[in-house]
């Protein structure tokens, strides 16, 4: 046992001091929202920090007036076609990248890593415009489409892929298999852990994108979690457990996929940063 | 003859492999690299507030863009922001993963804490520093010790104050942006082998001297990773600002950043989309060049290992 692992007496208990400093500071705004959300009105102000009512009544209103369960509804379906489209279009990107050896292979995969370097704000002025042709405003097929694929996937794939050895892929041909077979029954099973923490990164970006719903949504059925709680805000600014029970109602799904699934977070999110 | 093989088969695979392609490309053209392109071209004109029409405004519009008042104004707010919440981010992300690292018991749960705010949107984790900071119906004004030993947090609130507006706005994100931060610097320090530590011991190194020797730079990678992460976050912020203040207080618009004037509804460029086009590749050169800046600066001296 090395002296850096031992800490003992005095040290321990200062550690563990500041440890607890530290997370009551991080949870602190978490706190104050979940005792507003369970306070009727005329209890938020008074003493704000002692949970001493509790109501479902600010959930329950934010849920039916604030409209979110729509909203929540919104966000999942655009989330979930967002995710199984990036998923797919990376398989097949990543497969290509990494499987195939073709004319122009590395001067398009330089094109591709290079628009992660194009901020999402650079686009958007242009994309409303093209929505708007398209007369996708208010659309499910307007918020999910420009995100349909993306090179990070693309990278990730591919990396996953170089380790998948060529003699696999020999003997997949000899047994007959064309590289959607190979790719579905060989690849896929090996890459899975690859691909979970892709699906769950694209879940998440798109659940959390806020600029570009509040850009093209105008009818209020349409808008995700999101852009409904820049509605809730302006609505409910003066009811302060109606707004923090909205936001409870548009947390929550996410705290428990990250719960959940909270390996494959940690992969997708350090897969940026390891050397590749 | 292998070599004309090799060529042949590289040939009779392109086909493939851009049917393979093929989705991908169209996506990433269609929404991204045209409308980065397009931009270029809308930047140098004027248009009506649906941009149905557009006159040319010349490549001068850039020049004009850039040297205005409105945008040297939203530069200097977005840098201030950054130079707030990229430095804070990185210290506290490091202090907390080291912190959080020993090989205590209950460390778990510590971490566990650490890590939860990556789970909070902009919109969710804004929406609970508001109701904080709110100067009429926020928990801060309404503890009375609180409200009574700093009187900006009543009058006229730290939101309304043009004097503490951004550093709210920015201590809001720094809060947002630590579970990330710590999720990454956690998994550097994991990458460190327990050995150096010891050897380092071993010949006497302290606590503070094995910091700055082997945490610090076998982090190299992470928080070069972390530090333009922060830094593309800090010039693309937006929710927050929308939320938190609009880009208020007026009439300074002490939290007007760039992305808010390109984007914010009550920015004097809500109605026109050829100036919007202008702000928004004036916003991708900005970045382009910081992050070429940051990795070129500091990529040589990261240890990258083996």
């Amino acid at each position: 046992m090395a002296a850096e692992h031992r800490i003992t007496g005095a040290r321990l208990v200062g550690r563990y001091t500041l440890l607890g400093i530290v997370a009551f500071l991080t949870l602190f705004p978490i706190y104050t929202t979940l005792v507003a959300a369970f306070k009727p009105g005329d209890k938020v102000l008074v003493n704000p920090l002692v949970p001493d009512s509790f109501t479902l009544e600010p959930i329950m209103n934010a849920w039916s007036d604030g409209n979110l369960g729509r909203y929540l509804f919104n966000s999942f379906v655009v989330a979930m076609i967002v995710t199984i489209a990036q998923v797919a279009t990376s398989l097949l990107s990543g497969y290509a990248f990494a499987m195939l050896d073709f004319p122009g292979r590395t001067v398009l995969f330089v094109a591709f890593l290079a628009t992660l370097l194009v901020p999402i704000e650079a686009t958007l002025v242009v994309n409303r415009r093209t929505v708007d042709g398209l007369d996708w405003l208010n659309t499910y097929q307007g918020l999910a489409v420009p995100f349909l694929a993306t090179a990070f996937g693309t990278f990730l794939v591919r990396q996953a892929l170089m380790a998948v050895p060529g003699e696999l892929r020999d003997a997949a041909r000899i047994d007959g298999a064309g590289h959607l077979a190979f790719l579905r029954y060989v690849a896929l099973p090996v890459i899975v852990p690859t691909v979970g923490a892709l699906a769950l990164f694209s879940f998440l970006s798109s659940w959390n994108q806020y600029l570009w719903p509040n850009l093209i949504t105008t009818e209020e059925s349409m808008n995700t979690v999101q852009s409904g709680l820049t509605l809730l805000r302006r609505s409910s600014i003066d009811e302060p457990n109606a707004l923090m029970a909205g936001t409870v109602i548009a947390a929550v799904p996410i705290f428990v996929a990250l719960l959940l699934f909270q390996r494959s977070l940690v992969r997708g999110l350090t897969s940026g940063a390891v050397k590749g | 003859m292998t070599n004309r093989v090799f060529e042949r088969r590289r040939w009779r695979q392109l086909p493939v492999a851009l049917a393979l392609l093929a989705p991908s490309a169209i996506i990433l053209g269609a929404f991204i690299v045209y409308p980065l392109v397009k931009a270029v071209f809308l930047g140098t004109e004027r248009c009506n507030s649906t941009g149905t029409r557009c006159i040319e405004g010349g490549w001068d519009q850039y020049a004009d863009t850039f040297r205005s008042t409105e945008f040297q104004h939203a530069l200097w707010v977005t840098t201030q922001f950054a130079l707030v919440t990229v430095p804070l981010g990185l210290a506290f992300g490091i202090g907390l993963a080291v912190l959080a690292h020993k090989h205590l018991s209950g460390v778990g749960v510590f971490r566990a804490i650490f890590s939860s705010t990556v789970a909070t949107s902009v919109a969710v984790a804004s929406l609970m520093w508001l109701f904080l900071l709110q100067p009429s119906v926020g928990v801060l004004s309404n503890i009375g010790w609180i409200a009574d030993a700093f009187p900006v947090i009543k009058q006229p609130g730290l939101l309304n104050d043009p004097g503490t507006a951004l550093w709210s706005v920015a201590l809001s994100s720094v809060w947002a942006n630590l579970g990330f931060t710590f999720i990454i610097i956690t998994a550097g320090l994991q990458g460190i082998p327990d050995d150096l530590y010891e050897a380092a011991a071993l010949d006497g190194a302290g606590g503070t001297r094995r910091f700055w020797k082997i945490t610090l730079p076998l982090l190299g990678p992470s928080l070069l990773f972390v530090l333009i992460v922060l830094t593309t976050r800090a010039f693309q912020a937006y929710g927050e600002i929308d939320l938190l203040t609009e880009g208020g207080p007026r009439p300074d618009d002490s939290t007007t950043t760039i992305t808010y004037l390109t984007y914010g509804r009550n920015s004097i460029m809500a109605t026109d989309q050829g100036l919007q086009a202008t702000t928004a590749v004036l916003l991708f050169v900005v970045l382009l060049g910081l992050s070429f800046l940051q990795l070129w600066s500091l990529g040589r001296r990261v240890h990258y290992g083996d």
